[in-house]
């Protein structure tokens, strides 16, 4: 019983990441009707946003102290970052350790701004061709953007740690009352999946619950009719996808401490990333949050060392294994709408 | 000629004089001269040209003629690789078995693949090639170590049998490649002038079987079963309507194009006897379809043109480094060559990709027909059209307007 709650807690953060990559391009999907391929590098972005914010933090100015010297004996050179000589080194240090945290703020605005210039830059052009195109379109903008990064930041994964609040780990298991020391489970990775459902909760009351939502609901349903009713769908369709990137860009902020960004992490997420939009139901926004969760689980259980020593290497293909058969036996997915893209 | 009508004969003429003079046309600038570095004419590079082109002319097969967008061609390939290097380990260093049972290991597989992801068109399609590809990439590095050698890669050995050859030398080292006893590095060299060119061995075994390759493909293009393929692609319904069934097409020429991967793999490990799980990966697949788009899918000499285009130019690009810009823009005034070789920089070098990646989207988004429509397009502009051409245009758009 323990074993079974540890491996579904383990699912659960990267079932998080799924599950909000993929209600990022399922609703850029049912919105725009255009296949994201580059939603994994939107992910990447944001997690430099908080290596970004992290790295504008620690700029420091360098004096010279002359009352202490360093082991060679010359005079002590001391680094004060900025934000501790404007605020104080007690706000400053706070600013700085917190700094994942403050990168939500600091990425909303630039993954949105991204967001918007994608769409009206590129992808507004794409809507009439083939779905091959726009694959291939967004396959290179993903390119580019990973590129531009490796650029910036080298190749190199880049530690960015969480608020020392939460770098440890707790035991969960006490809680359910286990013995100590059964289910220990850290921190922060309780934090982002908390963070995460806070997120989809957010995106569907939105859509549930305000006019806005409710007409972007009517346009995924009829896009037509609603222009027909003189509502300027396509404005709304644009703000939709700067949401889309929002949601990729936090959930790649909240990851950085989990695995240290580095510039192909999009790639890899990606095409996970697609295959439980697949599994979930291609249009169908609970369907993709249901199949992150459920595959995220799925893939920490094919992990556990007695299903690996079974069933040698199951932990590598479980994923592709489960959407191949889906695919085969339920073309829709999940919990596809009827007439979505079936094929 | 062979079957061919005179345009196809004309072109497939240039393709084969390009091809046996390329150590000669590829090297333009004289050795030592600073414009050296642009030359392409060296074995290994030329045989990357050669297979990379074998590998997307199949692909274009499937994708330029069904239009089914697979991203796990590169598992095919990686497929070839391995059965290769197996048959160097256990029959014999020559290099024809190695080939023949690639290809054959890759057309299985791709038959198993085909035979189910076909079932699904579209986005869902690419998808399932994707997910096929990714697991057999990571079953390559992880549980299928005893026949892939994991991360390493698979080598040969000095204990390997090789039933019809020797384990090793006579010296102790592991025999070479070879094709009936001539070695894949064997060649010559001929210096004329200032200029040095290399004729390899291995060069012209992979050149002549890329020109089989394109001939099969030209056929193939022409023949009723090329027909069927593009009615496959202009819409799948109306030949459901007319009562033939699309499928057995289709796996066909997934099936060739898995072949002809494989073929590619098979060469691959003929020039240089090593297969690693890192050529299955999707980024690989991801590859060859940048050539064949680039190139122009769907037409006969595109994917060849494409896949010399981008090997040609990360292999220059990857050399330049920032000296060699400097030296460039010399000329400049001081300051002006430093903006010029700041904004230049990251577009080289390690940057390539970044370059490959901004002209391919431009491809993607100005000109869908890769270079060969750009090159027709170009002589359009110096050709004076009749007027009856005029109209042809205007009402082969209309339909397409319509819908």
């Amino acid at each position: 019983m323990d074993a079974i709650i540890l491996q579904v807690l383990n699912g659960l953060d990267k079932g998080s990441a799924y599950a909000l990559i993929a209600l990022g391009l399922t609703l850029i999907f049912g919105t725009l009707g255009v296949v994201n391929f580059a939603h994994g590098a939107l992910f990447m972005l944001g997690a430099f946003c908080a290596v970004t914010l992290n790295g504008i933090l620690r700029l420091s100015s360098e004096s010279i102290d002359p009352s202490r010297t360093d082991f060679l004996g010359n005079p002590l050179k001391v680094k004060t970052p900025y934000v501790e000589s404007w605020f104080g080194p007690e706000i400053g240090g706070a600013m700085i350790e917190w700094s994942v945290p403050l990168a939500i703020l600091f990425a909303i605005p630039i993954m949105a701004a991204v967001g918007v210039a994608i769409e009206r830059g590129l992808i507004k052009f794409f809507y009439k061709r083939a779905h091959a195109d726009q694959i291939l379109v967004t396959f290179g903008l993903a390119i580019v953007l990973q590129e531009i990064i490796k650029y910036f930041y080298g190749a190199n994964p880049i530690p960015t740690p969480a608020p020392d609040a939460f770098t440890g780990s707790f035991d969960f298991g006490m809680l359910l009352g286990f013995d100590p020391g059964v289910i220990i489970y850290p921190y922060w990775r309780l934090v982002y999946f908390a963070f995460a459902a806070l997120i989809i909760g957010g995106v569907f009351a939105f859509l549930q619950y305000t006019t806005f939502g409710m007409v972007v609901r009517a346009g995924m349903a009829d896009r037509e009719t609603v222009g027909l009713l003189g509502i300027n769908i396509d404005r709304r369709f644009t703000i939709m996808f700067a949401i889309a990137a929002c949601v990729a860009g936090l959930a790649g902020v909240m990851y950085a401490p989990i695995n240290s960004p580095n510039y192909h992490m999009g790639m890899d997420f990606l095409v996970l990333s697609f295959v439980v939009v697949v599994v979930g139901g291609m249009g169908s926004l609970p369907g993709a949050v249901a199949a992150g969760f459920l595959l995220g689980i799925l893939e920490s259980f094919a992990s556990m060392a007695q299903v690996v020593s079974l069933l040698p290497g199951i932990n590598q293909i479980i994923i592709y294994l489960v959407a191949i058969i889906i695919l085969l036996t339920r073309p829709r997915g999940l919990l596809g709408r009827k007439g979505v893209m079936e094929g | 000629m062979l079957g061919l009508n005179r345009r196809d004969a004309l072109l497939f003429a240039i393709v084969i004089a390009i091809t046996l003079f390329a150590p000669i046309i590829l090297n333009p600038f004289p050795e030592g001269s600073e414009l050296a570095q642009f030359n392409a004419g060296y074995p290994d590079l030329m045989q990357r040209f050669v297979i990379f082109g074998i590998f997307a002319i199949g692909f274009n097969i499937l994708f330029g003629l069904t239009g089914y967008l697979s991203f796990g061609h590169a598992a095919f390939l990686g497929v070839g690789s391995y059965a290769g290097v197996w048959m160097m380990k256990l029959l014999t260093m020559n290099v024809v078995p190695a080939i023949i049972v690639s290809v054959i290991f890759a057309g299985l597989f791709s038959l198993l693949v085909g035979y189910i992801s076909l079932r699904r068109s579209g986005i869902y399609f690419s998808i399932l090639t994707l997910a096929f590809a990714q697991m057999s990439f990571a079953l390559a590095y992880s549980v299928l170590t005893p026949i892939t050698n994991g991360e390493t890669g698979l080598q040969l050995a000095l204990d390997d049998p090789r039933i019809l050859g020797i384990s090793q030398t006579a010296d102790g080292s592991i025999p070479l490649t070879n094709f009936f006893g001539i070695t894949m590095r064997d060649g010559f060299e001929i210096a004329m002038g200032g200029w040095l060119f290399t004729f390899n061995a291995g060069y012209y075994l992979c050149a002549i079987v890329m020109l089989i390759a394109f001939y099969v493909s030209i056929r193939i293009f022409r023949s009723p079963f090329g027909v069927m393929l593009k009615a496959v692609k202009s819409n799948q319904q109306r030949m459901l309507y007319t009562g033939l069934n699309p499928r057995p097409y289709t796996l066909a020429a997934f099936v060739i194009s898995g072949m002809y991967a494989g073929l590619a793999g098979g060469l691959m490990v003929a020039m240089d006897p090593l297969a690693g799980a890192e050529r299955m990966q999707w980024t690989a697949s991801g590859e060859v379809v940048l050539m064949t788009i680039l190139g122009g899918m769907g037409t006969l000499i595109g994917p060849v043109l494409g896949s010399g285009v981008i090997k040609y130019l990360e292999n220059i690009f990857s050399k330049i480094n920032d000296n060699i810009l400097h030296q460039w823009f010399s000329f400049l005034p001081d300051g002006l060559e430093d903006f010029v070789v700041a904004i230049v920089y990251p577009f080289i070098g390690k940057g390539w990709h970044l370059t490959l990646g901004i002209v391919f989207m431009l491809v993607v988004i100005f000109l869908p027909g890769g270079i060969v429509e750009g090159g027709q397009r170009i002589a359009g502009l110096f050709k004076r059209k009749p007027p009856e051409d005029k109209n042809k245009t205007a009402a082969a758009s209309a339909p397409s307007a319509a819908e």
